[in-house]
């Protein structure tokens, strides 16, 4: 039952990244781009998460920590960078 | 143990919707301070949901309970907020159409975000030095 519930849940989170990449793709504002990574991102983890369930493994945590760390400085830089022109002053 | 996987597949599920409704949002809504309400949901119920399964899982069915899961959602629900603050704040000072139709505060204070930026722009230390 778990795996079919991991199969209907990939299929959800790659049908959400595709959504989430025509926004990156069309977005008309740097923003709205940095939003959509950062959405991706977030995305991304649900994946590390879901695969891990399907493959009975506790490996792929560190990844996901990993992947919510780097997500959250590289929208934190960025949004830094597009108000004051310099990351850090 | 059914009861466990009943419940695991469900909170898989729930996660992987509102993962799914928080990207709609992202794609189909009009404008950028309406588009930052879809991913927060998505931050919060779908990986939040998402993770309360995996700890399940691996506390009920393989009886090794782990907390890492608690760090991602601690982690998660710490930074969530500041990304989107981040993002709006980069919104109201980067356009003009945004930072003029905000409401006023009804205060003698006005918000803090353009205060601080035009205190910012009056103080000698910020000022570009005019010539030689």
């Amino acid at each position: 039952m778990i795996d079919i519930a991991c199969i209907i849940a990939t299929a959800a989170i790659a049908i959400a990244s595709l959504l989430t990449l025509y926004r990156l793709a069309r977005g008309p504002d740097v923003l709205d781009r940095i939003l959509a990574l950062d959405t991706l991102v977030i995305n991304t983890i649900g994946l590390i998460v879901v695969i891990g369930l399907w493959f009975r493994t506790t490996m792929y945590f560190e990844t996901a920590l990993l992947f919510a760390m780097v997500g959250f400085v590289t929208t934190v830089a960025l949004c830094k960078y597009l108000l004051r022109g310099n990351v850090i002053e | 143990m059914i009861v466990a996987e009943v419940a695991i597949s469900l909170l898989i599920l729930v996660g992987a919707f509102f993962l799914f409704v928080g990207s709609l949002g992202l794609a189909k809504l009009p404008d950028l301070m309406r588009r930052l309400h879809g991913p927060t949901k998505a931050t919060t119920l779908g990986i939040g949901s998402m993770l309360i399964a995996s700890m399940l899982y691996f506390w009920a069915i393989e009886e090794s309970p782990s907390i890492h899961e608690l760090l991602i959602t601690l982690f998660l629900f710490l930074t969530a907020p500041v990304t989107a603050q981040m993002i709006a704040k980069a919104h109201i000072l980067r356009e003009r159409h945004a930072r003029e139709s905000i409401p006023g505060t009804g205060r003698p204070v006005g918000w803090a975000t353009l205060d601080a930026a035009k205190a910012d722009e009056h103080s000698e230390h910020t000022q570009i030095p005019s010539g030689p």
